[in-house]
């Protein structure tokens, strides 16, 4: 028996060079395609369209808000750039994009399988989510909307005269992908697992996608029921969250962040998982606490259920609910610090890289640290009667939210882009980009604490002169990251063309997505693997391989 | 210009403000001191651990399990530290003081409208004492708003459907920020004013600028207006239930249950009277809706005519002001609005 050293199995060339990219060709082998990995591709086209959109809306805030008055666009339009900048980001960039693209491409490869357990409904969601797009694009064209993407009633069903019932149905479309592609998940993991990949070899990206489809599948549901709700309220004037129609405008916060807390976890979940990834690859090194870090994830599937009317402290909830609310708020903060120190603790002798994903998710640990520590602030309630609906909030969801999950999702797809396209990035290039992202999203975000602190409410299209120097060092830092996201784009488009040739398993990480072809074969493997190692278990792994190269 | 206008901590100017604070730089030098340490691990870590050759493995080696234990407990008890100072800090903000000058606020799209319990009505800005505790009973018109007061270190949604109430106590005389902090259409960032603490001297002045009498006895009329007053009577032969002495008191349902006769058991009872009918009266109740009818700064006199209302002397009498103002609060003189107009962003 000889064992490979980590060398040689980082430059096994495959056989074949037939591959998923070049096996069929024309417009309708992509869009009628129900092969996992192109229906990733089609999504990563198109949340990077929603991105773009999204982010332009958040340029054009900030440029307004440069001056103290409102003095670039009206009123009415700057409330539709935050409103459109919500939606568009929440719903058709934060909630899809590491599940439906990076989760999509890699789940089945992870665990050996050939393809989704439902392909065909796979493709549906990513129809359901460009239908969902198309409505949420015609009803921008037709003049937007103004009710902030949280649709607070009865401003949202009464006052508002913008294209909410366009928004909502968008919105409600685009839950039903999500609730497609969480079941399909759901199965494939039980189901469809190579022989000997037992739950607990599972990788954490997996366990985290695990967790982000159950609450996908059981908090979307309750989503498309308070927009139906709204709908109905709005056209027919069946009086269900108005007053003036015998409703109660409570119900609706109650209800929208029943789905839209848990929707967090939707978002970070996954970058989680991606985070523990890049850490054992870039240590070489199993994540310490391995059963701690997955059932974390479920612990924080499970506890984002019970924790909703954190948002409501000011609104009118008894002084009883908002104590229980806080508490139990405390508690989903301990599983994710659990993660927290789990990470750190495995860079502990290992062999930490410094290549871009790692560096992505050294900023991400950092920036997450710092959203998920100012949540704490918001859970003391006597605390978050000062600060919340302030731009402490906002600079803290930014942190959670484009500090986490963004950084999370640019170390995933730099990691996983050899394995995706087959060629390598401008490692250089990509440096400087993380390095631009991370100071650029910190003189952005960072200046919005002590705004919020001062009291600078959220949603001001005009404020208090006294605010306008962190205001001005803010969008100075949203230029510094505009140019951190633009500069991916160009380079990852290059390396399709020019970048070096990646080979099966360029970073020397474990894993089976690194024990097939870069780009993989349209059915992924040409035998089933069989897994004798646990996650991230590099001598294991190492002895396998050696075996197998052996027969 | 700009750098002599640049704040990096809000004004302290009410009792809460420097509990608050308290509680803030608490959660910074704990959350700070952690995220600094997390911080320069991993940049410890990974320099120390830095890979060198380019097939390095890792050492086969691990922290000591213990952590685990250690970073789920103790993380646990500072959480259960913070969630209790939090929750005492929110007691502060909720537990009103007894002899609290009442104001009552509504919001409006784009607009915040004060009534004090002497009768003057102000927009946008609000006179209040040093001093003394202040309690705002407000409620919205239209769409949810949220009052907010920075310096204060107090806010709270303002509904169309409830009575909500925030107090504070202002510590310092001076012009301080309204904010509107729930979005609440187009022009939400123009929904501010200017709350002025005065001394009381000063406020007594102010209050003794002209009223159209006092804001109970605005509701006496009102009352009179709708003819309450022919089934609300002061003894029980009335077909409805007897109002003095009601207020803050508990009373039994027809359907046995006990509810408080609070501020919003007055609204609902008023714009909903089937909704909880007193034990001992008719069902459906004979009292008709207002809903519609009575705008929500005649609900606001009414609700201060009841609250007026004591059980020995059931006329209307002025809120109860403090001694020193009772002699010029102006009660029943002639007429005379006063409205401060906007005042816009300059103080």
């Amino acid at each position: 028996m000889s064992s490979l050293t980590l060398h040689d199995v980082r430059f096994i060339e495959p056989e074949k060079t037939r591959n998923y990219l070049n096996d069929d060709y024309g417009a309708f082998s992509w869009l009628l395609t129900r092969d996992h990995k192109r229906i990733a591709i089609l999504y990563l086209m198109s949340v990077t369209v929603m991105f773009m959109l999204g982010g332009f809306f958040a340029v054009m805030m900030r440029i307004e808000l440069l001056t103290p008055e409102g003095d670039m666009v009206t009123s009415d339009t700057y409330n539709k750039f935050f409103t459109l900048h919500g939606v568009i980001m929440v719903f058709f960039f934060l909630i899809p994009v590491i599940p439906a693209v990076l989760g999509n491409f890699l789940l089945p490869i992870m665990i050996g399988a050939k393809d989704l357990a439902f392909p065909r409904l796979n493709l549906l969601s990513w129809y359901l989510y460009i239908i969902a797009a198309a409505l949420g694009l015609f009803m921008m064209i037709s003049g937007g909307v103004d009710t902030g993407w949280t649709f607070y009633t009865p401003f949202s069903t009464q006052y508002s005269n913008t294209h909410v019932f366009a928004t909502l149905f968008a919105a409600f479309i685009a839950g039903f992908s999500s609730i497609l592609t969480g079941l399909n998940f759901i199965v494939t993991i039980h189901r469809m697992r190579a022989p000997g990949l037992t739950w607990y070899r599972l990788p954490l990206f997996i366990w985290s996608l695990y967790a982000t489809s159950l609450v996908q599948l059981l908090a979307t549901p309750i989503l498309a029921i308070t927009l139906t709700m709204l709908m109905v309220e709005r056209v027919l004037k069946v009086g269900i969250f108005d007053p003036a129609l015998g409703g109660d405008p409570l119900l609706l916060q109650h209800m929208f962040w029943f789905y839209s807390h848990p929707a967090v976890y939707i978002m970070i979940l996954p970058a989680m998982g991606v985070a523990s990834e890049v850490i054992a690859a870039f240590t070489r090194k199993k994540i310490f606490g391995y059963k701690f870090v997955a059932y974390s994830s479920l612990a924080i599937a499970f506890l984002g259920f019970l924790v909703w009317a954190h948002h409501l402290f000011v609104s009118g909830i008894s002084i009883y609910s908002a104590m229980i609310f806080s508490f139990l708020s405390y508690f989903v903060a301990v599983p994710s610090a659990i993660k927290v120190f789990n990470w750190t603790a495995t860079l502990y002798k290992g062999s930490v890289s410094w290549q871009t994903p790692m560096l992505y998710i050294m900023g991400f640990i950092g920036l997450f640290t710092i959203g998920g520590v100012t949540g704490l602030f918001l859970a003391a309630i006597g605390l978050d009667v000062h600060v919340t609906d302030t731009y402490f909030v906002v600079a803290h969801f930014h942190y959670v939210m484009v500090g986490g999950v963004v950084m999370a999702y640019l170390a995933g797809i730099h990691y996983w882009w050899p394995k995706i396209t087959g060629r390598m990035y401008p490692e250089w290039w990509a440096r400087l980009a993380a390095l631009l992202v991370f100071v650029g999203f910190n003189l952005t975000f960072f200046p919005q604490f002590v705004l919020g602190y001062l009291g600078m409410p959220r949603r001001y299209h005009a404020y208090a002169p006294e605010f306008q120097v962190l205001n001005v060092m803010s969008t100075a830092g949203a230029s510094v990251l505009a140019v951190g996201y633009a500069l991916p784009l160009g380079y990852l488009l290059w390396s399709l063309w020019f970048g070096r040739k990646a080979g099966v398993n360029p970073w020397g990480a474990v894993g089976l997505e690194w024990t097939t072809s870069s780009p993989p074969p349209k059915e992924n493997f040409h035998e089933t693997p069989v897994v004798t190692w646990d996650a991230y278990d590099y001598p294991a792994m190492l002895k396998a391989m050696g075996e197998t190269q052996n027969v | 210009m700009i750098v002599q206008d640049f704040p990096l901590w809000p004004q302290q100017a009410s009792t809460f403000a420097p509990q608050m604070d308290a509680l803030f730089i608490f959660m910074c030098v704990v959350c700070g001191s952690v995220s600094i340490v997390v911080f320069l691990l991993i940049f410890f870590l990974a320099a120390k651990y830095r890979r060198r050759p380019d097939n390095q493995l890792a050492q086969e080696q691990e922290p000591p399990k213990i952590l685990e234990a250690a970073w789920i407990i103790i993380p646990f008890f500072i959480f259960m530290g913070m969630f209790v100072w939090g929750a005492w800090m929110f007691f502060q903000l909720n537990r009103v003081p007894d002899n609290a000058l009442d104001i009552y606020a509504t919001g409006k799209q784009w607009m915040w409208k004060f009534q004090h319990p002497s009768g003057q009505r102000e927009i946008n800005t609000l006179h209040v004492p040093v001093g003394r505790p202040v309690r705002i009973t407000m409620a919205s018109e239209d769409v949810i708003h949220s009052l907010y007061f920075p310096a204060f270190r107090t806010k709270a949604d303002v509904l169309p459907n409830r009575y909500k109430t925030m107090w504070f106590q202002a510590t310092k005389t001076g012009q301080y920020h309204i904010f509107c902090a729930e979005y609440c259409g187009t022009l939400h960032s123009g929904m501010i004013g200017w709350v002025d603490v005065m001394e009381p001297t000063d406020y007594q002045k102010w209050l003794a600028g002209g009223t159209e009498g006092s804001l109970a006895s605005q509701g006496e009329k009102v009352f009179q207006k709708y003819a309450c007053n022919t089934c609300h009577t002061n003894d029980s032969t009335g077909r409805g239930p007897v109002l003095a002495g009601a207020y803050g008191s508990n009373v039994m349902l027809d359907d046995d249950t006990i509810v408080r006769f609070d501020e919003n058991y007055i609204r609902e009872s008023i714009l909903n009277p089937q909704a909880k009918v007193v034990k001992g009266f008719a069902r459906p109740s004979i009292m008709p809706t207002f809903q519609g009818q009575v705008n929500e700064e005649d609900l606001l006199k009414l609700l201060a005519y009841v609250q007026s209302l004591d059980a020995k002397q059931p006329a209307a009498k002025p809120v109860e002001l403090p001694s020193s103002f009772q002699a010029s609060s102006g009660a029943g003189k002639t007429p005379k609005g006063q409205e401060t107009p906007p005042k816009g962003q300059t103080p």
